[in-house]
This record gives structure tokens, C-alpha cells and sequence, in this order.
């Protein structure tokens, strides 16, 4: 049999792993100064090298092959980069666990009150099942099928699929037109982040002062929530027509001018940001009301009883207690700014002028329904997934630890 | 909340304070009913705008008139009748009670399975349905769709609909922290009465867990109602779409000549149905998250 000529061999690819996890374990032995060095050392070359292989063998270290182009070998290397976080995240948190002699699992069985009986697990299969079933079928298969079909060539209607590596990967980095979905998706969720928590967070805490009538105006701010974002899209299309629209009829009344909103190219963006502000606003205020009722008044008084300003009470005191919803928050919209938005879009620019306005999940629809590609775009809803388990992680790691610090 | 439950939160230092008469005009306060009032106003001009516009002519669209126009049941009838709403709005409605109850039962009886029993390995099935919850249906849509037009042996096009959509991580997560907070006590009582676990949940845990159902149901549906990317993929027969599709095809030829009345028409029609199930559940919805104060 032929010998494959690699341009970086597994083995090296490997051994990178292993060192780079010893490194990393024998760094946080030093940083925390708890267990046992060589255990460590063993461990996080353990982790590292399965790190590294993770998803690079499942492809059969294909990116690093000799015929590859380097931008293949460049997704390799981010390839075995995103297995190592996972690895070594993981393999260190359940080794300090164990170094600190904390349970390694968690236990299964805590509940008090549970039916006794010899039959507890099949009747506990039996009424779980529905969702266990459903769940199989319809979320991991498709995630499975996500992966798979992302390394192929492959179109709805055409029965023959080819394995092409990471080409689909790989293409993603010279295509300037993704690059500009991705960042639009991005901008649109700091956007909407910035503009709709800052004002939601002003207006739940005027909500949350003891005003006679709290309750209408907490009714008449928050029904936006139960607006579909096609709907928001096609108010907003009346409100921002050109010649149509009353904003531009007040523009028009105030500064002599009239803005093209939805034809020419920031105004567009600009309009999407409007009016996915709107849609998601009701949200917000809906739970940044809850997270103000859950602070203690006590500390807010003897706060005040000490001579500190509304200002101070709320940066010092509020703003912190709040965190757990500024993060939950935070999440939403991200998902919201770029999934949601796809139906505000379509109804409000239809991703034009000239794509300004296509988010990366209409680029996943472009490309998957409207062109039938399959593999590029099951590749580009895998981005899409990793962002998603990025945020979540984000909120998990920075949320926690910022609620621990508001634990006064 | 009352204003005796909220009175108790007041700490005002200065209301001790002689106030003189036109202080007593101006509300305490008066800078949030402020805030609050601009904000009101502007998160409610559109819908109001477009309230205006659903009884408007074209020409009375373009001349910004702020009166109601005499195109109302022109309007109405044009969407219903001939741009097939009513259809699609009873296919929405139809879908969205569907993934509403079906999502409630199963996550119901799965936080059952999560609380109520004894056996191994139990978090690692909490593990599997709660991390379903970093892949959300639209990272998942292509492959979905495959899947799902590769099995042609539907009895209906809507169960293909709904069917992937029945199974909720965010259900099963709260029904479990409910059913958790749930005393003890409530089951051993039970079992003592000789109650099998089915009695126990519709006896028992179920009238205890109305608002919860009640807020869980109202996002569910709204979830339903609001489905349009995955319906316009997956049904090929027009008259089986759902209202935002329908919706959405009233905005389409608004250039060329079609009237903003019928386009507005059908924001108000589309909006109607989530708003008034939000406005009949929002107190089961707000204590189900537990955001009045008077818990």
C-alpha cells in the first residue's frame, strides 16, 4: 500500500496535543497548588493528545494530507485547537474534583419522596420516553447529520454525495461575502444588546419604583414580547417607507429630508436594528422587572440610611444583584439578533441592498434551500452551532462567577 | 400587586417634609410616570399606526391622514377571503395548540420521570435533554429537513410539522425545578393512600402547578404561532400554510401597487391571537415566573 505524504504528520499532531495539555495541567497544579504534579502531567497529556485527535481522526487526518490546501491545514489546526478546549476544560475539571476529593458524578438519586416500588426505572422510562424519543430523532440525528454532512459534497435532489474533507471549512475562510453575514450577525446582536438592555433596564426600574398604576404600564410596555418578528418587519416597513413612511414624513417636516431606509446600504442596517429593538424590547422588560423584584429592599434602604445616591445604590448595589439576568439576557438576544431576526428580514429588506442586510442564518437558508447546497450549508450552521455553545459557555463561566460576587 | 403590598417598599426620606400646594399636584414620582409614559408611547405608536392604517385607502396611506378611513371591512374582507387568511390562521391556530399541549404533556411527564423515581444514572438523562438546549432547530434546520422529506409515509403534513418540534429542554427543565420544590411530604401522603405515580400527577401535582402550565403553555404557543422559517421550508401546498407565511405574502407586491390597508390588516389579525391569550394568561404567566410581588 501507498504510504500517504502528510504535511503534518498525526503523530505530530499528537504529540502537540499531549505536550500542550501537560503544559496546561502542570500550569494549573502551579496555580493552584493542589494534587499531585506527575498525576496531573499524565492526565492533561492524556487529555490533550484525545483532544487533539478528536476531530481530526473521525476524518481520517484528511486536512493534513499532501494534497490539501493550506487553508485545509489551518481548519485542522482550529479543528484540534476547539477539541483541546473541550478536553482539557473537561479533564481538568473532573481532575481537581478529584484532587479535592469532590464527587466525580453528581448523585443520582437526591429526591426525597420518591415512589417506592420495584419498578421505578421502567415506569421513569416509560414517562420519559416521549421526549427521549422525539429528541433522539429529531435533534441529535440532525446534529449528527449536520456533522457528517459538512465534510461532503452534497444537494437536495442529487442522490450522490462525495467526501471533500474540510473543504466547506476551508472555503469559508477566503469568502469575504461570509465574513460580511457573520459580522452583520454580530453588529446586530451588540446592537441590539447595547440599545434594547440599556433601555429596557431604565424602564423596568422606573417599573419597579411604587408608582400608582405599575401594573398597566407593565402591561403596555411588555406585549411586544407576543409580536412575531415577521409582523415587527412589516410594521416597520410602513413606518420606514420612503415615501410612504411617517418617519420620513416627520423627517421631512423637521430637516427637509428623506431617508431612503430600507434601499441604501447603513440605513438598511440600521432599519433592522430598529426594529429588532422593538421586538425584543417587551422581553427584556419582562425579565429585567423580574430581577429587580428579587433584590433586597432592606439593602437598598440601609444603602440609603448610609447617604448613598440613587446613582451609587444602583451601581453599587442593583447593577451587580442583577447580573444573572444581565447574562440570561445577554444570551437571548445573541440567539434572537441571530436567529430570529431571519423572519424581520425577510419581510423588511429581504437581506438587500445587495446582501447588506443577510445575517448569517439567511446565508444558511440561501445556501441550503434556495441554492439546495447541503454541505456548505450544514458547514455554515455548524459556525452557528459553535457560537451558540460559545455564548452558553460565556454565560455559564463569566455568569457564575459574577453572581458569586454579588452574593454579599 | 396592591398598593398596600407595594407601600411597604417605600422609603422616600424627604416625605416628611412640608410639601407646599404645587408639589402635591405633580405625582410623587412624577419623572418615572414620566419615562414610563414616553416609553409607552413609543413601544405602542406602531401598532396603533398600523391599527390607523388597517381602515385606510392607498392615497389616505400616502397623505399621512391621522383619521380613520372608511377601508376597514374592505380591508378586512380582502385579507380573509382573498388573500386566504382566515385558512391560514386557523392552520396557525391548529399548530400552535398542537405544540402547545404536546410540548406541556411530555415535559409534565418527563419532569415526573426526573423527580418521582429512584434509579441510576439519573442525571446523566437530565444531561441529555438539557444539553439539547445548545442546539437550537434553526443551527439543526437542513439536516432536519432532509430527515424529515425522507420519510414519506406522513399521515399529514403537520405531523412532520410539529412532530420534531414536540420535545423541549426548557419544559422539562422547569416542570423538574417545580416538581423539586414540590414538598416531599405531598408524595409520601400519596403513597401511604396507596396512589399509583398517575393518580399522584393528576390528582396531586398538576392542580398545584396551573400557573406553571399556564406560562408554559403561553410561551409554547406563542412559539407555535410564530413559526414561519420551518413551515416555509417544509409544506409545499399553499393552503396548508401557516399565518405568518400569509403574512408575509401580504407585504410582497406592496411596491407594484397593492394597498398598505390589507398589509396592515394582517398585522393586526396576525397579532391578535398571541395578544389575547398573553393578556388572559399573563397573571398565570407573571406568577409562574414569579414576578409580582404579592407571591
Amino acid at each position: 500500500m501507498e504510504e500517504i505524504a502528510y504535511i503534518v504528520h498525526p503523530i505530530v499532531v499528537t504529540l502537540a496535543g499531549a505536550v500542550l495539555g501537560a503544559l496546561y495541567f502542570a500550569f494549573l497544579r502551579w496555580q493552584t497548588q493542589i494534587g499531585n504534579l506527575r498525576a496531573s502531567l499524565i492526565v492533561g497529556a492524556i487529555a490533550g493528545a484525545l483532544g487533539a485527535t478528536m476531530l481530526t481522526a473521525p476524518l481520517g487526518y484528511c486536512m493534513f494530507q499532501g494534497d490539501q490546501s493550506s487553508e485545509d491545514v489551518i481548519v485542522g489546526w482550529i479543528m484540534v485547537l476547539l477539541g483541546l478546549l473541550l478536553t482539557l476544560n473537561i479533564g481538568s475539571t473532573v481532575l481537581w474534583r478529584y484532587f479535592r476529593g469532590q464527587r466525580l458524578l453528581p448523585r443520582g438519586d437526591t429526591t426525597p419522596g420518591a415512589f417506592r416500588g420495584r419498578f421505578g426505572l421502567v415506569y421513569a422510562m416509560a414517562v420519559l420516553s416521549p421526549t427521549i424519543l422525539v429528541l433522539i430523532y429529531f435533534v441529535y440525528l440532525p446534529m449528527f447529520d449536520t456533522l457528517r454532512f459538512s465534510t461532503f459534497l452534497a444537494r437536495f435532489g442529487a442522490p450522490r454525495t462525495r467526501f471533500i474533507c474540510v473543504s466547506n471549512f476551508s472555503r469559508m475562510l477566503s469568502d469575504l461575502d461570509y465574513h460580511s453575514n457573520l459580522f452583520l450577525s454580530f453588529a446586530l446582536s451588540f446592537g441590539i444588546i447595547i440599545i434594547a438592555m440599556s433601555l429596557a433596564l431604565l424602564i423596568a426600574s422606573m417599573l419597579n419604583q411604587p408608582i400608582r398604576g405599575a401594573n398597566i404600564y407593565r402591561t403596555l410596555l411588555i406585549w411586544p414580547y407576543a409580536i412575531s418578528p415577521i409582523v415587527a418587519g412589516s410594521i416597520f416597513g410602513l413606518l420606514l417607507g420612503t415615501e410612504s413612511g411617517i418617519v420620513n414624513r416627520v423627517f421631512g417636516l423637521l430637516f427637509g429630508v428623506k431617508v431612503p431606509w430600507l434601499v441604501t446600504v447603513p440605513a438598511a442596517q440600521i432599519s433592522v436594528v430598529l426594529a429588532s429593538v422593538w421586538n425584543v424590547i417587551g422581553f427584556n422588560i419582562l425579565f429585567y422587572t423580574a430581577g429587580l423584584q428579587t433584590i433586597p429592599k432592606d439593602l437598598l434602604e440601609s444603602a440609603s440610611i448610609d447617604g448613598a445616591s440613587a446613582w451609587q445604590r444602583f451601581a453599587r448595589i442593583t447593577f451587580p444583584l442583577l447580573s444573572p439576568f444581565t447574562f440570561f439576557l445577554i444570551v437571548t438576544n445573541t440567539i434572537y439578533a441571530f436567529f430570529d431576526t431571519f423572519g424581520l428580514i425577510f419581510v423588511l429588506t429581504r437581506g438587500g441592498p445587495t446582501e447588506s442586510t443577510f445575517t448569517a442564518m439567511y446565508r444558511v437558508y440561501v445556501t441550503g434551500i434556495l441554492a439546495s447546497d447541503i454541505g456548505k450549508s450544514t458547514a455554515q450552521s455548524l459556525i452557528l452551532f459553535l457560537i451558540v455553545v460559545g455564548i452558553t459557555i460565556f454565560q455559564f463561566r463569566v455568569g457564575q462567577r459574577r453572581v458569586q460576587y454579588g452574593n454579599y | 400587586m396592591t398598593e398596600s403590598a407595594s407601600s411597604r417598599f417605600v422609603f422616600d426620606p424627604s416625605s416628611n417634609r412640608a410639601q407646599s400646594w404645587w408639589r402635591r399636584l405633580i405625582p410623587q414620582r412624577w419623572y418615572a410616570h414620566l419615562i414610563l409614559i414616553i416609553s409607552v408611547v413609543i413601544i405602542t405608536f406602531p401598532m396603533f399606526y398600523a391599527l390607523l392604517i388597517s381602515t385606510q385607502s392607498n392615497p389616505e396611506v400616502y397623505n399621512h391622514k391621522f383619521t380613520p378611513g372608511s377601508m376597514f371591512f374592505e380591508n378586512l374582507r380582502t385579507v380573509m377571503v382573498q388573500r386566504n387568511m382566515g385558512r391560514f390562521m386557523l392552520n396557525s391556530f391548529v399548530i400552535a395548540m398542537s405544540i402547545a399541549v404536546g410540548k406541556t404533556v411530555m415535559s409534565v411527564l418527563a419532569g415526573l420521570g426526573l423527580v418521582y423515581f429512584r434509579y441510576p444514572g439519573k442525571w446523566i438523562v437530565f444531561g441529555f435533554v438539557l444539553i439539547t438546549l445548545i442546539m437550537p432547530g434553526d443551527v439543526l434546520l437542513i439536516a432536519l429537513y432532509r430527515r424529515v422529506v425522507s420519510f414519506d409515509a406522513w399521515p399529514h403534513p403537520y405531523v412532520a410539522l410539529t412532530l420534531p418540534l414536540l420535545a423541549s429542554a426548557t419544559g422539562v427543565f422547569i416542570f423538574r425545578q417545580h416538581f423539586m420544590t414540590m414538598p416531599p411530604d405531598l408524595s409520601e401522603a400519596a403513597q401511604l393512600d396507596g396512589a399509583s405515580p398517575m393518580q399522584f400527577l393528576f390528582r396531586v401535582l398538576i392542580p398545584l402547578s396551573w400557573n406553571t402550565i399556564g406560562a408554559l403553555m403561553v410561551i409554547m404557543f406563542l412559539f407555535g404561532w410564530n413559526q414561519f422559517l420551518w413551515p416555509l421550508i417544509l409544506l409545499r401546498d399553499q393552503n396548508l400554510q401557516v399565518v405568518q407565511w400569509g403574512m408575509q405574502s401580504l407585504t410582497q407586491n406592496v411596491e407594484v401597487g397593492d394597498n398598505f390597508g390589507p398589509m396592515m390588516m394582517g398585522v393586526i389579525i396576525t397579532s391578535l391571537p398571541p395578544m389575547i391569550i398573553f393578556l388572559i394568561l399573563q397573571r398565570q404567566f407573571m406568577k409562574g415566573f414569579a414576578l409580582t410581588r404579592d407571591k
